[in-house]
């Protein structure tokens, strides 16, 4: 299904990956409105195979809403979703994943009472025998799971023990798992790092990383530019519902980033009348031009 | 499908540990232990001990009677506590289990006499009412979003308000006519109301059909898609949702699930008697959910089994009738159901906490 002939060899730090191979989703000037509460406006996106698209923004920065567009469980109101060129508009996230599009929600990845294996095939269960008698291959099920959490690097003991008895790395990791099992061609992480320590947000980017050579798109939400960064072969800043940024990796650098996720372009805004304030250090800030240089983003930006 | 492994895919993707080495975070739980993650099993402890109990010191429920007498008290509330303890794992309630099933006699048995019809013909359409109630709960819950708890409340009135009126409509009284001399009765009673005899004690068929459906209920709930589907959206139903599981079906169902054998009980009760009384049935819903809690279900959902609403209701036949069989006064049945309740509720708690230990 995933064939992939334009994975990035090695490590995200030499990437520059083709990008003229044809995107799986695209999204082209995308917005959603909440009754006469924009939450989104004129997004562009493209997920490719193999690439690790990293969409960073602020708390309300329109994230979520994003995410909700593609994986189907909100509609957007203008602009196009398109996936495989063709326009598509996704009622239910079992539609969405019917197309190769899997996501994994922070909080609600999984259903904690219930054992790590009856987990990873919730809604896609494998089942033997006809219709009146038709059952869970159980068996199957299990040795596939294992099989499969190892072949990710994910070594559990018991998989019957219930999935909220995990750590949140490991529960985020089992999801993960399981979306590139079911042949997910995009996948879609939540801020998978976001309530997790720093050990095991490395282990979340370390399947992010397997998940991406394994030639699937990944689309990857966070408010941290080092997580980002470490993985990400583009980068997409969204701020106030639009796009602030949106930059390949070879255009924007680490310390760039992390300026327009904190928000840098207001506070470099905002340094002259910091600077009269006692007690905030403003030396370190960069200046307001240092900011518009990666890539022109739509100017239209900052219209709230 | 996601099996293709480019070179370079070897090379950074995680090392795969060897087989069968364990990290040391999650050592193997004990058997003991992993049996008492059984949901039941809280239950089981707690019916032998009331078993030994009436057994010491009631002399005659230790005769084979008795024992028929308690089996029969428990399969007729235990075949419903079935659907509401699958329902409760749903995440769900249904107050209005307990009318459901004199609503669905009533039906049979008003349509039968007006329509001076087969009995079967009343049976038949009993069931397409009492599956619609359930369906139009389940659908009401979606539609709404409100909680099971209002939704079933309302039914619940409705059809307790429906059951009195439409029968003092049609006979003028608070009984249905009886039917026992129309067409077909005795042929329905074989089904739904006959008995049968092991030795020299004599069983209803109830009892059968409890044990039955309760192995149905049981296949259903851990051996089949739709099972797994009930766990989940009792557990998370966002999550279910996410994952692709239709929740709206699975709960709609549900709800079905416990019209269908509220009908199943109400023929019982209709061949038996011959005649409905149209204020029955009120009470006999918390009766259900206190079997289901008593069997392990967890009042928010995701966790429980069938055969634990098996067990609680058999210790609730076994209190109800262990009271009259020791000679005490019955009115302080609801007394001790109630410590009972608390105590399963208790143990169900400790044995989940022993159970998730490590």
């Amino acid at each position: 299904m995933t064939t992939n002939e334009t994975s990035p060899n090695g490590t995200p730090a030499q990437q520059s990956s083709p990008v003229d191979a044809a995107p799986i989703v695209e999204l082209r000037g995308t917005g959603k409105s909440y009754g006469n509460v924009r939450a989104l406006h004129g997004v562009d996106l493209t997920v490719r195979s193999g690439q690790v698209t990293c969409v960073l923004g602020d708390n309300g920065a329109g994230k979520s809403t994003l995410i909700k567009i593609i994986s189907g469980l909100h509609q957007h109101t203008e602009g196009e979703v398109l996936v495989d060129g063709s326009p598509v508009r996704f009622g239910t996230p079992r539609e969405a994943l019917d197309a190769g599009i899997a996501t994994v929600y922070q909080d609600l990845a999984t259903v904690p009472l219930m054992p790590v294996w009856r987990n990873f095939f919730l809604g896609s269960e494998m089942t033997k025998g006809p219709w009146p008698v038709r059952r869970l291959d159980i068996e199957r099920m299990k040795r596939t799971a294992d099989t499969e959490l190892r072949n990710m690097g994910i070594v559990l003991d018991d998989l019957d023990q219930p999935i909220g008895t995990l750590s949140g790395g490991q529960r985020q990791s089992v999801a993960i798992a399981r979306a590139v099992y079911f042949g997910a061609r995009v996948l879609i992480l939540d801020e998978p790092t976001a309530a997790l320590g720093v050990k095991q947000s490395g282990v979340v980017l370390k399947y992010i990383a397997a998940a991406r050579d394994k030639g699937l798109g990944v689309i990857f939400i966070t408010h941290n530019p080092h997580h980002a960064y470490m993985v990400g072969d583009h980068f997409s800043v969204l701020r106030l519902g639009t796009l602030e940024l949106s930059a390949a990796r070879s255009e924007v650098t680490l310390e760039e980033l992390t300026n327009h996720m904190a928000g840098g372009a207001e506070l470099a805004a905002l340094k002259h009348e910091l600077a009269q304030v006692r007690g905030v250090d403003v030396e370190e800030l960069p200046e307001a031009e240092d900011l518009q240089a990666p890539v022109a983003s739509s100017p239209e930006g900052k219209t709230a | 499908m996601s099996s293709q492994s480019t070179a370079s895919a070897a090379s950074s993707s995680p090392s795969v540990p060897p087989a069968g080495r364990q990290d040391g975070r999650t050592s193997r739980r004990s058997l003991g232990r992993r049996l008492l993650a059984r949901p039941e099993v809280g239950a089981l402890i707690a019916a032998i001990g009331v078993y030994l109990f009436f057994f010491a010191v009631a002399p005659s429920f230790r005769e084979p009677s008795a024992l028929a007498t308690v089996l029969y008290q428990a399969s007729v509330m235990g075949i419903m506590a079935l659907p509401v303890a699958l329902l409760m794992i749903g995440g769900e309630f249904d107050l209005s289990a307990g009318v459901a099933v004199t609503s669905s006699a009533l039906t049979a048995a008003i349509l039968s006499f007006q329509l001076s019809v087969n009995v079967w013909t009343g049976v038949f359409v009993a069931l397409i009412v009492s599956l619609a109630v359930g369906a139009f709960n389940g659908w009401l819950l979606i539609r709404t979003g409100l909680p099971s708890f209002l939704v079933t409340l309302g039914s619940f009135l409705i059809l307790q308000g429906a059951n009195l009126a439409v029968t003092k409509i049609f006979t003028g009284n608070v009984a249905s006519d009886s039917i026992a001399d129309m067409d077909g009765f005795d042929q329905a009673k074989k089904v739904f109301a006959s008995e049968f005899t092991i030795g020299d004690v004599s069983f209803k068929i109830t009892i059968v059909y409890w044990l039955v459906f309760a192995l149905v209920a049981t296949w259903l709930l851990l051996r089949t898609k739709f099972g797994n589907w009930i766990f989940a959206v009792g557990g998370s139903k966002e999550s279910a949702r996410a994952v692709g599981v239709p929740v709206s079906f699975t709960k709609i169902a549900l709800f079905m699930g416990v019209g269908a054998c509220a009908w199943f009980v109400g023929m019982h009760l209709l061949f038996s008697f011959n005649t409905v009384q149209s204020g029955e049935g009120v009470g006999n819903e918390f009766l259900y959910i206190i079997a289901a809690v008593i069997g392990g279900c967890l009042l928010t959902g995701g966790y429980g089994s069938a055969i634990g609403s098996v067990i609680g209701a058999f210790i609730f036949g076994m209190v109800s009738q262990g009271i009259v069989y020791a000679n005490w006064n019955p009115d302080w049945f609801k007394a001790f159901l109630g410590v009972m309740l608390l105590v399963a509720a208790l143990v169900n708690l400790w044995v989940r906490r022993q159970a998730t230990r490590r």
